[in-house]
């Protein structure tokens, strides 16, 4: 098994006139929970796009080892079908009946839904459904999960919900994933590692390591100060020295 | 969003409209505006419909009306989805064959009544033709229209979890398609059911537009009103029959969202 799962070398994309980014190096571990922020438009989805094999790269190489899934902003549930046949599409591939049913079951408690198996999506809050999003990407046996701004059609509150919950689901089912989020807490809050992308074209301009265990408050004092180098890099807030000392920052 | 479950008193509304129809119906008539001969009263036209329904003959021209309506129905549907699903899908072919298929589509399918009794002569099969011509064009047309709508985003997802051909038909396109499809299928039965008199009445032997046509020159207004009536009934129950349709459960997310 590869420990570098998701690696691109010297990658590049560029759509007709402009450059998305160039001379991109990235390698990201198994089991590694890296977040994605950066401008509006800097082509954080483009690096999933990327990862996922949607997009091919201009030039360099992008290596991808062992089954993606991508969970969407919004509204990508096939609303024909119910929560229980939604999350059932991630056992698609486990031949056993028995397995996919005893998995279906297991997924449904970790999500809570239970009781919503024979529910239709448009029947849901928009919580339930980002859950059921989560649950259908984590069912089966896969092992990469890019998360593009899955919860940024959610309500603040949600939000904070959707991250412990979320962590909770990793706990059990741990995955390498790569979050692009233009919601600087969610990335504090969940990531091992954030990368702060430049305006377009685009290159990390700083990567933090964040060593607290999750699930973590949103106050606490590391994530806090996670933020506010994440802000300042963007040029969102002024440089304030005494953070330095309490958070660990490569 | 739940509809409201309708109170029985409500429901009891659309029969008391009914009976203050037949009511002013009836009062326009006693008035005596108009001869009895061509303002028949509703009782004239519930004996006319009595002496039609024991004749036995009523219940030949539904038969013959409905098989017409059912086959050229049918007919449409089954060529229209998939040459709308094709349309759909292929960028090109739809770019050329759309303005042709909009033409067809604009053309009153009774322009074509003369046609189809040199090519078909009289009876069954004229009658199917025209009401194909008036399904099949707004099928395509529905059709192309939502496979265009479904969200690129469920196809990437059919991608990510290994659906191919056949399958992402049934499980993705089809399901995907199918509220909006529903939809125009109760239009275009609905104008079948209009189509299918007016060519009776010109094409036919039978049927409940030849009916009606045939009491119009015995200068019988009771049985053309007692037709109208039965005709207007049926129309009624084809679109019930199809709205069920739209109660299954896999499909009600087109209409609540």
């Amino acid at each position: 098994m590869n420990d570098k799962p998701l690696r691109i070398e010297n990658g590049a994309v560029s759509f007709d006139s402009f450059e998305v980014f160039h001379n991109l190096y990235l390698e990201i571990s198994r089991g590694e929970f890296v977040a994605v922020v950066g401008p509006s438009g800097c082509g954080k989805t483009t690096l999933l796009n990327l990862f996922s094999g949607f997009l091919k790269p201009t030039a360099g190489r992008v290596f991808c080892s062992g089954s993606v899934r991508m969970v969407y902003q919004h509204d990508s549930l096939f609303p024909w079908q119910t929560v229980a046949q939604n999350i059932a599409l991630g056992l698609r591939e486990l031949s056993s009946e028995n397995e996919r049913e005893r998995q279906l079951n297991e997924m449904l408690r970790l999500i809570n839904l239970v009781e919503f198996a024979g529910h239709y999506p448009h029947q849901l809050s928009g919580g339930m459904r980002q859950r059921v999003e989560l649950a259908r990407a984590l069912a089966g046996d896969t092992d990469i999960l890019l998360l593009d701004e899955p919860f940024s059609s959610l309500d603040y509150l949600t939000r904070l919900r959707m991250r412990r919950e979320l962590a909770r689901m990793l706990e059990e089912f741990p995955r390498t994933v790569v979050l692009v989020t233009h919601d600087i807490e969610e990335a504090a809050q969940l990531a091992d590692r954030i990368l702060v992308l430049s305006e377009r074209p685009a290159r990390i301009c700083r990567e933090l390591h964040v060593a607290l265990r999750r699930p973590r408050e949103p106050t606490h004092p590391e994530v806090v100060a996670t933020m506010h180098y994440v802000l300042t890099e963007l040029g969102l807030e002024q440089d304030k020295d005494d953070f330095v000392s309490q958070t660990t920052v490569s | 969003m739940r509809e409201k479950p309708i109170s029985f008193s409500v429901r009891l509304l659309p029969l008391l409209v009914l009976l203050i129809a037949v009511a002013i119906w009836s009062a326009l008539s006693k008035l005596g505006i108009f001869p009895e001969s061509v303002f028949p009263s509703p009782l004239a036209v519930a004996k006319g419909l009595g002496e039609e329904f024991r004749s036995g003959r009523l219940f030949d021209d539904l038969v013959a009306s409905l098989f017409r309506v059912t086959s050229g129905f049918l007919l449409a549907v089954l060529l229209g989805v998939p040459i709308g699903l094709w349309l759909g899908h292929h960028v090109r072919s739809r770019f050329a064959l759309l303005p042709l298929i909009n033409f067809f589509r604009s053309l009153s399918p009774l322009a074509w009544i003369p046609f189809a009794i040199l090519w078909f002569g009289i009876g069954d099969v004229p009658a199917i033709f025209l009401i194909f011509m008036a399904c099949f064009f707004p099928v395509v047309v529905a059709t192309v229209a939502a496979v265009a709508n479904i969200p690129s985003i469920y196809f990437r997802v059919a991608h990510d979890y290994r659906f191919s051909g056949t399958e992402l038909l049934t499980r993705v396109t089809l399901p995907a398609i199918a509220p909006q499809v529903i939809t125009s299928l109760r239009v275009t039965a609905g104008l079948a059911w209009l189509v299918v008199v007016a060519a009776e009445m010109i094409a036919g032997r039978d049927g409940l537009g030849f009916a009606i046509w045939d009491a119009r020159n015995g200068l019988r207004m009771d049985l053309l009103v007692s037709g109208m009536v039965v005709i207007g009934i049926i129309g009624v129950v084809i679109d019930r029959v199809l709205v069920r349709l739209t109660k299954i459960r896999s499909v009600r997310w087109g209409y609540e969202r």
